[in-house]
């Protein structure tokens, strides 16, 4: 059943495709719907699967010669993020509810986008993987190029590019792993299982981990993350952000890490104080929480503010996958979830409810708007979305971060000043950037946009009450999640990690 | 045990209240203020039934709620109150009306203003209740929210620096304290607050943080010196202690007085509760190892305090660094109470002694900070929004019953015997001084100067000539006498029989200061 | 001495004749009934004739028996090689029907004979297992090429890149030719099989060496492997489509397959290593250099063409590059690797070259600039486009991807462990990273750029939809299903035992 999330998108971006140019309006019903039915089956899988092991979904010989199968399975880790992709999905679409120009091939490419992300969550054999994985690459490319803002070609080019040459280093590094362990099978289980050499995994791990963690936002590859998701129309930057930086940061954990689990120890001597990849990994997480923070602190730009808040939350799940135990790693994955939430209703604020409206997203030139008067609805929104997102109590960031930093004190305990100054620069940047855009001189009298503003539509406020109640479920109810992704964490899968108990 | 969940409905009243506001809008704004005043009574009403249904002599803590929450983290629903934290509530209670009473005047988003002033009730009430980290530092955080919305919103000119000078500050605070509470739940697997005093009793837990966090950085007693240090933060900004303390006079000054008066009548006690509830029975090996700087952070926080509120000319901003002044006075109790004194029993019965005042002092402070705060309200409801000192002169012959009041809630606030403010620091000084001799001497200083500057204000505000446009300023109206009049009275009442509140609290703090003996 | 026996020449070359025969046909009938008629007329009349002869002569190829090698190794009838002969006939059957809508000349009959001949030679050119057979067809096929190159007699570029290509490929010839002579005069005999005798147990003596060199030479220019690639641009650029079609795929495909073999079997015993720490002169390391020069140079200077045919001249290059991996560990795996590279290959890069057909017709030259907003214009051409240009990129799920993912295991698998086929692979993949960034220019024009405001729909020939329809349909179905052929390859070089 779980395979047909992937199956019905495609179809869905064939019929728009094939959709008459004069029903062309009918596009975003067919989005949604495609959109909420595979949401649907995620959510019923979910619910049905509880004990989070590994659920086998499909398996066929695909190219029996090389030992390559269409296999799909899901465990608690994948179960979540199909989860997290069905509501990005959905309300992806509401969010773009205004799209006139060329709709059927942007919701065409919506889906194709949607369907390639859920088969990476679901694939089993790597290679599948891999060719879901360059899959997202295009669509990508042609949604921010086409329907994009500001230098959009460039962006949507640096993105793909970037994108390429990470999905070329993991390349490299399943093909050297795939004839290393004599060229029979491409299964994940039958590859993690591969005892490969040593210094084999020595090489093999950076390269995998640091291909996947370029669509991660891994600093100091995280570039093309702020320009992307800036350039992007509103429901690409909530997907990019959303889901796609996820798929870094979850073929990291699923692959990177279960496949060369002995590239993280020790080199045997330091240098500059590193002593093993983990430790470079786990310091480029800092520094992409921190950089990723303090250069948000400082942006003009509304959407460039949300862009590199980006990078500094995928670098708290980052540093979550190097601590190497059971609560860190299961954090990560409850950030990304949680950060795929926050991150698309944040850029919902800033893209579809501001920019669409006021045509700017100049904090200098938002702030005599007093927008919080004008569209409160996407003030309180906005408020909302960042205190979440700056990790209070309550909402989703805040478990993820707490035991994210439970892991850190664990494994890098020395760390554990930089990630609090992180976390400070979170709440100062989102509140900058609020004050700015919202709640400026309230004592003046408001500046008349050029315009009158269009009211916020019925589209816009499901979508940001489905995400916000989506962020407070997980922020109250992580057991829900954690019932599943311990189970999996605990499988033969992640056995190399766990080197005897976490 | 299944009984009535007292303390969740307490909680949740404020939140329904809320939503109820924010359903209504804000069409009719005189509505919308009788229904924030009536959630915010039923609260007082439920407190009430607490204070009246509480064990004063049992042990631990009562009305418990127990419910899992997040097994994977250990992290459960866990409320109850002992007598510190019954006091708490009752002070919220009390404190919240008079805030909307102060607030009536409110004209812009009145459902806005008052949803969130029952959101922070809400809050506070948690924070007093919670004993499982987890939640409580959910309810302590989510409080600076709708604070930091009040500050902003409805604020003065410079509220948006104030509010976010408040947040950031508060946060930083708060992080440093999560920091170093999820080191201590990496070691203990558990965020309880009992499990953790009993484990910290026993002397195990700083030797399973240090030896879980393997830092190697560190000697081990520096590990755990930087774990303290974390969570002093949290609550030394919180309370505040000198040098911490530089958001709060702009916050209390920018504040809409209604706000104000939830501030610092309630919401400056989390600092003390969290030092209290926290900092004292997971932290005395630590706080004894530095208690000398400790104690002269508290002086400090005494004398600058009273020294700077001598130099403002602000009512608000004078009343601001009295606050800060007061509560030094609070964290000189506590700090006393830790010394090491080996069981000897003249001692520790000093050492209840503070206790016990520490606890007054709270209660006292709130409801006295509360009731000037307010006066101040009305002065600047009646002025045009003008409240500096030099403003008025000679009111007492304009609104005699305002003088009146007003100079008992004064009065009470310098802490003239027969008064409330009197048993508190009374207490506490006795108690301190056999404790820690210099430093509660030199924090007498501190009483000096706040005698100063508080006859200062009365002199300057309502002796001297009458200024001529005040003339005509109108005394008290019926109703707000009729408000005035059961403050004032339980300011007399408390400062006549403290048995009132000591006989509820007397055995949590005995049990508080007992607990410490150990080490 | 043997005799040869005609009756088995004839019985083993049936396919062949097959061929001529049509081509010989379709001139006749072009000369007796269609004169008057219009050049469209002209061109379906000769098309239909000549596909019914490549479709029997495929049909003859499916049916007839598998010979080892007949007339003592001057030909070989493995299945592997009948399989290469069809794919030959099929690639050629695509370029015939993208050639009917032209009007680029009057000559049609010639056109067809030419291409017919051609495509006998590179029949011949797959079975031949003799230097001096493989010499003369090679040389049948190139003329043919020559004159196909120059046949637009109305375009000076057209001449100009006949002329190009014809010195070029006659000096390559002439390198080609001398080695052989250096060859014959080392072994006694043109046969691979003795040649490969002669090799094995001496040491590489120097004119081994230059022969080497010199066959390298000539092919390189065949393959428009840098730096020997010179007149690829050019004649891309300036031929006739179909020409420029099928001198992209087809002959590509049989002089890679005859290359492989001359190398493998010709030259066996002298592969040398080109690792650093044990260096050994031989044919390995010179195919090495020019697969690195290939790739490298190849893609970096795609990157400033401004016209698409130009820039798949440059893009072919590149793979040229990337195909020499195979021939650098030269195992089974690696050949069918290759083989079916080369099939996607060629399917993809006559896709564009159909595409292109289309579209230069109406916006009379192939700048990338001039194909903005194509999308709008001609939406299922774009998504085709799309998909050969995505597909030459290697973007899954295409079938250029699975060509390259098999190509790079084979040849990381032929000897793990060793760094140079690392690096090799490496650099491979990261030079089709930049690959993309140009494929991507093209595409970014076609979807994202807005037509110029007076373009108008471009109509195309129900024909050309079917045939590049097909073909993407073909890229595609390789990709998702690349067992439809992979194990047919795989069985064919089994049972050829090479």
């Amino acid at each position: 059943m779980l395979a047909w999330t992937i199956y019905i998108s495609f179809l869905g971006a064939l019929a728009l495709f094939l959709l008459p140019a004069r029903r062309a309006a009918w596009a975003r019903i067919v989005a949604l719907l495609t959109t909420l039915v595979t949401f649907a089956i995620a959510l019923k899988a979910f619910i049905d699967h509880r004990t989070g092991e590994m659920l086998p979904v499909v398996h066929i010989p695909w190219v029996p010669s090389l030992g390559i199968t269409f296999t799909l399975k899901a465990d608690g880790i994948s179960l979540t993020l199909l989860l997290l992709t069905g509501v990005i999905g959905v309300c992806g679409v509401l969010f773009s509810w205004n799209i006139e120009e060329r709709i059927k091939e942007f919701f065409g490419f919506y889906l194709l986008l949607i369907g390639a992300v859920y088969g990476v969550f679901l694939s089993y054999d790597l290679f599948l993987l891999f060719v879901f994985y360059e899959i997202v690459v295009i669509p990508k490319y042609f949604l921010i190029a086409i329907w994009g803002s500001t230098r959009r070609e460039y962006a949507a080019m640096k993105l793909v590019l970037y994108s390429f040459i990470g999905s070329a280093m993991v390349l490299i590094g399943l093909i050297a792993a795939y004839v290393v362990a004599g060229s029979k099978s491409m299964s994940l289980g039958d590859l993690a299982g591969y005892p490969f050499p040593a210094h084999f995994q020595m090489w093999a791990f950076p390269l995998v981990f640091a291909g996947f963690g370029i669509l991660a936002g891994l600093w100091p590859f995280h570039t093309w993350a702020p320009t992307g998701h800036v350039a992007a129309p509103t429901a690409t930057s909530m997907l990019l952000a959303g889901v796609v930086m996820k798929l870094g940061a979850y073929g990291c954990l699923r692959v990177a890490m279960t496949l060369f689990p002995l590239g993280m120890s020790s080199w045997g001597f330091h240098v500059l104080g590193f002593g093993s990849w983990r430790d470079v990994f786990a310091v480029l997480g800092v520094v992409g929480i921190l950089y990723g923070a303090l250069v948000a602190l400082v942006q003009k730009d509304f959407k460039f503010v949300i862009g590199y808040s980006s990078i500094s939350h995928m670098g708290f799940i980052l540093l979550g996958l190097m601590t190497l135990n059971q609560i860190g790693i299961s954090g990560a994955v409850v950030q990304m979830v949680s950060h795929g939430l926050l991150a698309g209703l944040l850029f919902a604020v800033v893209g579809r409810m501001v920019y669409a409206r006021t045509h700017t997203r100049d904090l200098a030139a938002l702030s005599p708007m007093h927008l919080n008067k004008v569209i409160p609805f996407a003030a309180v929104t906005f408020v909302i979305a960042g205190m979440a997102s700056m990790g209070l109590p309550g909402f989703s960031g805040f478990v993820a971060e707490l035991m994210i930093v439970i892991g850190v004190w664990h494994s890098y305990p020395s760390l554990i000043v930089f990630v609090g100054i992180g976390l400070i620069a979170g709440v100062a940047y989102i509140w900058r950037a609020m004050q700015q855009a919202f709640f400026t001189g309230s004592n003046t009298e408001p500046l008349q946009p050029a315009h009158p503003l269009p009211p916020i539509t019925f589209p816009e406020r499901l979508g940001a009450a489905i995400l916000i109640a989506a962020s407070v479920v997980v922020g109250t109810f992580p057991q829900l999640f954690l019932n599943v992704i311990h189970p999996a964490l605990d499988s033969p899968l992640f056995q190399g990690l766990r080197k005897g108990g976490w | 045990m299944i009984t009535f969940p007292w303390i969740s409905t307490l909680t949740i009243v404020p939140v329904v209240g809320a939503i109820v506001l924010l359903a209504f809008g804000s069409r009719n704004k005189v509505l919308v203020r009788w229904i924030a005043l009536a959630f915010s009574f039923l609260a007082l009403v439920l407190t009430l039934a607490l204070w009246h249904q509480f064990n004063p002599l049992a042990d631990g803590y009562q009305f418990q709620e127990l419910h899992a929450w997040i097994p994977a983290l250990n992290a459960e629903y866990r409320v109850g109150i002992d007598g510190l934290g019954l006091l708490m509530l009752l002070l919220t209670s009390i404190v919240v009306p008079i805030g909307m009473l102060a607030s009536w005047q409110i004209q812009q988003r009145v459902s806005l203003y008052f949803a969130l002033v029952l959101l922070l009730q809400a809050c506070l009430v948690g924070t007093f209740t919670a004993l499982n980290f987890f939640h409580w530092f959910i309810y302590w955080e989510l409080g600076l929210i709708p604070a930091f919305f009040l500050i902003k919103l409805w604020g003065g000119p410079k509220s948006a620096k104030a509010a976010m000078q408040f947040l950031v500050y508060t946060m930083v605070g708060s992080i440093a304290m999560l920091m170093s509470f999820l080191a201590i739940y990496l070691a203990t697997k558990t965020f309880d607050f009992t499990e953790l005093a009993h484990l910290a009793q026993s002397g195990k837990l700083m030797p399973a943080v240090v030896s879980t966090l393997g830092w190697h950085l560190f000697t081990p007693a520096h590990t755990a010196m930087v774990i303290f240090l974390g969570v002093f933060l949290g609550f030394a900004v919180k309370v505040p202690l000198i040098p911490f303390h530089t958001w709060l006079p702009s916050a209390y000054s920018e504040a809409p007085t209604g706000t104000t008066i939830l501030l610092t009548g309630a919401m400056s006690k989390m600092g003390l509760y969290g030092f209290l509830r926290i900092v004292l029975p997971l932290f005395g090996v630590q706080m004894q190892q530095v208690l000398t700087p400790l104690l002269w952070l508290a002086v400090a926080t005494v004398v600058l305090s009273a020294y700077a509120a001598l130099a403002q000319t602000d009512l608000k901003r004078i009343f601001a660094y009295s606050s800060i002044n007061h509560l030094g006075y609070c964290m000189l109790g506590i700090f006393a109470v830790v010394k090491f004194t080996g069981g000897d029993a003249a001692l520790t019965a000093q050492k209840f002694a503070a206790m016990n005042g520490v606890y007054l002092q709270m209660f006292n402070h709130g409801l006295t900070a509360a009731t000037v705060f307010w006066f101040i309200a009305m002065l600047e409801k009646r002025s045009g929004g003008l409240r500096g000192l030099n403003d008025f002169g000679g009111l007492r012959k304009a609104m005699p019953v305002f003088t009146g009041l007003m100079g008992i809630a004064l009065f009470s606030s310098l802490g003239l015997p027969g008064l409330n403010g009197f048993i508190g620091e009374f207490l506490i000084f006795k108690g301190s001084f056999p404790l820690v001799t210099w430093a509660t001497a030199s924090s007498a200083i501190g009483l000096l100067l706040t005698a100063v500057f508080i006859l200062g204000v009365l002199q300057r505000v309502f002796y001297g000539p009458l200024g001529e446009k005040w003339v005509h300023l109108p005394d008290l109206t019926l109703g707000e006498r009729l408000t005035l009049v059961p403050l004032i009275g339980l300011m007399f009442a408390l400062g006549l029989y403290p048995q009132f509140i000591l006989g509820v609290v007397n055995h949590t703090a005995i049990q508080m200061a007992l607990n410490l003996r150990n080490f | 001495m043997n005799v040869i026996n005609f009756g088995q020449l004839l019985g083993l070359a049936w396919p062949e004749i097959i061929v001529t025969v049509t081509a010989l046909l379709v001139v006749a009938a072009d000369l007796l009934f269609f004169r008057r008629s219009s050049i469209r007329a002209r061109f379906a009349g000769s098309v239909a004739i000549a596909l019914v002869g490549c479709a029997a002569a495929i049909f003859k190829l499916v049916t007839s028996p598998v010979q080892p090698t007949t007339l003592h190794g001057v030909f070989g009838a493995t299945p592997l090689i009948h399989l290469l002969q069809v794919a030959v006939l099929a690639l050629t059957i695509i370029t015939l029907l993208l050639a009917v809508n032209s009007t680029f000349t009057e000559h049609v009959s010639e056109f067809v004979l030419l291409i017919l001949l051609a495509t006998v030679g590179m029949m011949f050119l797959v079975g031949s297992q003799d230097l001096l057979v493989l010499f003369i067809s090679l040389e049948l096929l190139s003329l043919s090429l020559y004159i196909l190159a120059g046949l637009d007699k109305r375009s000076p570029r057209s001449s100009e890149a006949a002329l190009k290509y014809f010195l070029f490929g006659g000096m390559s010839a002439a390198f080609m030719l001398y080695g052989f002579s250096l060859l014959y005069g080392f072994s006694n005999s043109t046969n691979l099989a003795d040649l490969a005798t002669a090799i094995q147990g001496h040491p590489l003596s120097p004119i081994l060496i230059i022969a080497i060199v010199t066959t390298v030479v000539g092919f390189g220019f065949k393959i428009a492997a840098a730096p020997f690639h010179f007149w690829a641009p050019d004649v891309y650029q300036g031929a006739p489509i179909p020409s420029a079609a099928f001198i992209a795929s087809g002959s590509k495909v049989a002089s890679f397959f005859i290359f492989f073999q001359l190398m493998v079997l010709g030259f066996a015993g002298a592969e040398g290593s080109a690792t650093w720490s044990h260096f050994q002169s031989g044919w390995v390391p010179v195919l090495v250099v020019v697969a690195i020069v290939s790739m490298v140079l190849g893609n970096l200077v795609a990157i400033v063409q401004s016209s698409l045919r130009r820039l798949l001249a440059y893009s072919a290059v590149a793979h040229a590059g990337y195909m020499l991996l195979a021939f650098v560990t030269h195992t089974q795996q690696s050949l069918a690797a290759l083989l079916y590279y080369i099939a996607t290959y060629s399917l993809a890069t006559l896709g564009v070259f159909g595409v292109l057909a289309v579209t230069e017709s109406h916006i009379g030259n192939d700048r990338i600039e001039d194909l903005a907003g194509l999308s709008r214009r001609a939406p299922f051409l774009s998504i085709c486009l799309g998909v050969f240009l995505l597909s030459l990129a290697g973007i899954p799920p295409l079938s250029g991807f699975f060509a390259k993912f098999l190509l790079f295991t084979s040849v990381l698998a032929a000897s793990s462990g060793s760094k140079l086929l690392l690096w090799l692979v490496i650099l491979a993949i990261a030079m089709s990273a930049v690959s993309l960034f140009y494929y991507l220019r093209v595409l970014k024009k076609v979807y994202v750029s807005a037509p110029a405001s007076e373009a108008r729909p471009i109509p195309s020939p129900i024909l050309s939809r079917v045939v590049v329809g097909l073909l993407a349909l073909g890229v595609i179905l390789l990709g998702c299903v690349p067992d439809l052929i992979l194990t047919q390859i795989l069985r064919v070089i089994q049972a050829s035992g090479l």
